[in-house]
């Protein structure tokens, strides 16, 4: 048995493994670029220092037989980027960190 | 009369063909672990009564060598048989013959048979067992699954429509049994999936088995796509005829009455729900307390188990039951318990089969998963599905009833006919000790003893406010019963529920949120 509360009062229960098993929420950090869908990274337009405007094309990642551009969400710098052309990469797998200036 | 010749030759037709995919073939689906499509139907139905369909039927197509192939049967088995005596349509994919693709002339079986049993009213099972669509046959393949979904469609809320996962059913093909009313698997036999392991390997890198990726345990417990769940072929047939036992053959039928027995003493109503609303118990329990011989037919029995469904009969007549379950999860709704009982409200409705509501719940479930999954419109099909339905509606409150999930749970207010209470219920917006928190915050705030005032404010509003009383004195609620009277309140709702007549605005359909 365990506790579950609702409405300020806890009550004795057994959780599902559904439940038990989900993911904590975490706050989206800004200036963080992750790979919305599976696939493959077919390109790269940026390099690490370049100057971007939030909407500049970034990479291009392949997935779903779709060539999707990725645009930047951010006004700023490329700090970092995470993955090299040709890497296969899993939705929400951080591609891109991006500076403010 | 016709010749000997050839009444020998129909027989060495016949024979031909009763062979299936041959030997072989047969061996490696033994070795499986699985029945043939032949040996299911026979399981399935009462002996000796299958008349198969299209025994003679040839596939049409011409290319990549398939000119030259022939597939007995063109890997399906159709036709009409009796269950319990009653008429039923089958079909079982033969795995055998060519893997059980689906191919035009195939798909071409099954939509005869469905349309039979459609036009006939009678229940329609289909035993799923196949690799997919048949390649070779390109876009005739996936008309045929077209043909199939469309008429699963048509035929919804008119006859049962019941899915057997037996073997591989994957890519569109899991549409078909997603259709449907009731869906069985079994244990290492069944698998269902949109995308299989490959493909997720190749394109993703996971490494998932097809048991972990879509297997009966996923389906049962996590996915909600599958509605009862048995370690064996015999076993899950046996599980089919228990429910056909409970439905009525078509929506313009009534199931064929049950005998009638007392429950069974175990079963004590009056000690089965403790005082204490924040203390955990079987909710079936109570179910069984007031079921004709204590049966209940549990439907989707691992999945969302915070909300109990399922058939049982009162005085011999099928109900369909609805609870919360303070066992699981303080049986709050949440999203797949909405869904889960959504749809069942929908299909007694759909079949005219009268629902009992057990109400014992703290609201809806906290969290920022659920919030985000859409408990929203998911918890908004509940009160959709209430509202909508015209059978008798009978609800007893049991314990907690609190906040939206009152108002959900088959409440006056969705226009329940009979809505009864036992001396425990607690109906409120919201459980003492928040409603407490809230009202008298200053107070608390205040007090020199916060802790102690906290406690004494929440005794007050317990006392003032959680009992029936208050929603009774309002003729929210009908009754207000000692649980064991619960069992002669119900049979005397449904009694005087037999004739119910209600009046909905005229509509094509209305727009449920999905």
């Amino acid at each position: 048995m365990a506790e579950l509360e609702v409405g300020n009062t806890k009550y004795q229960t057994r959780l599902t493994g559904k439940f038990a098993n989900r993911k904590p929420w975490k706050r989206p950090e800004p200036g963080r670029l992750l790979a919305i869908i599976p696939g493959t990274i077919q390109k790269i337009m940026v390099r690490e220092g370049t100057k971007v405007e939030k909407g500049t094309p970034i990479l291009i990642l392949e997935a779903m037989k779709m060539r999707n551009e990725i645009l930047s969400p951010f006004s700023g710098m490329v700090k970092r980027i995470f993955v090299a052309e040709g890497d296969r990469v899993a939705k929400g797998q951080l591609l891109v960190e991006f500076k403010s200036l | 009369m016709a010749s000997t010749k050839k009444i020998q030759e129909l027989k060495k037709r016949r024979e031909e063909i009763l062979r299936g995919g041959g030997e072989i073939a047969i061996q490696k689906q033994v070795a499986m672990g699985k029945m043939t499509a032949r040996e299911r139907i026979v399981k399935l139905l009462d002996e000796g009564s299958f008349n198969e369909y299209d025994l003679f039927v040839e596939h049409e197509a011409r290319d990549f060598g398939m000119d030259r192939k022939k597939l007995h049967g063109d890997g399906v088995i159709t036709g009409t048989g009796t269950i319990g005596g009653k008429p039923v349509c089958i079909f079982a994919q033969d795995f055998t013959v060519a893997g059980g693709s689906l191919g035009f002339m195939h798909a071409r079986k099954i939509t005869k048979i469905m349309d039979h049993s459609l036009k006939m009213r009678m229940p329609l099972i289909g035993i799923n067992d196949s690799g997919g669509a048949r390649i070779q046959e390109g876009v005739n393949s996936l008309a045929g699954y077209g043909e199939i979904f469309f008429r699963n469609t048509l035929a919804s809320g008119v006859i049962p429509q019941i899915s057997v996962i037996l073997g591989p059913c994957a890519g569109g093909a899991v549409y078909s049994p997603a259709l449907t009313d009731f869906v069985f698997v079994v244990e290492n036999i069944s698998k269902m999936f949109i995308t299989g392991p490959e493909v997720i390997k190749t394109v993703l890198g996971e490494d998932i088995t097809m048991e972990e990726l879509g297997g009966a345990r996923v389906h049962s417990e996590i996915t909600g796509n599958a509605h009862f769940f048995s370690e064996s072929e015999d076993e899950c047939f046996e599980q089919i005829k228990i429910l056909l036992s409970y439905l009525p053959w078509s929506n313009t039928d009534v199931p064929a009455r049950k005998e009638m027995k007392e429950p069974l003493k175990k079963y004590n109503i009056s000690k089965i729900v403790p005082a204490d609303p924040r203390a955990p118990y079987d909710v079936r329990n109570v179910i069984r307390a007031v079921t004709d011989g204590s049966n209940f037919f549990e439907i989707q029995k691992r999945w969302a188990a915070n909300l109990v469904i399922g058939f049982g009969t009162m005085n011999g007549r099928t109900v369909g039951f609805v609870a919360n379950q303070p066992y699981v999860l303080a049986g709050v709704l949440d999203v797949d318990s909405s869904d889960k009982a959504a749809r069942f409200i929908r299909y007694c409705d759909a079949f005219n089969i009268p629902i009992v509501t057990f109400v014992d719940l703290p609201g809806y479930l906290p969290g920022v998963d659920q919030e985000h999954a859409g408990v929203i419109r998911h918890g908004a099909k509940v009160l959709y599905a209430y509202s909508e339905a015209t059978i008798p509606k009978i609800t007893v409150i049991l314990r907690k009833a609190y906040g939206g999930g009152y108002i959900a749970m088959s409440s006056r207010h969705l226009r329940a006919d009979f809505v009864f209470a036992w001396p425990d219920a607690e109906v409120a917006v919201m459980g003492p000790e928040g409603a407490a928190n809230i009202i008298f915050r200053k107070e608390i705030a205040a007090a020199e003893d916060p802790e102690k005032m906290r406690r004494q404010k929440v005794q007050e509003y317990r006392e003032k406010f959680s009992n029936p009383y208050v929603a009774a004195a309002k003729g929210y609620i009908d009754s207000v019963i000692e649980p064991k009277e619960t069992r002669r309140a119900l049979l005397h709702a449904l009694e005087v529920s037999g004739e119910k007549r209600v009046g909905m605005p005229q509509k094509k359909h209305g727009v449920p949120p999905f």
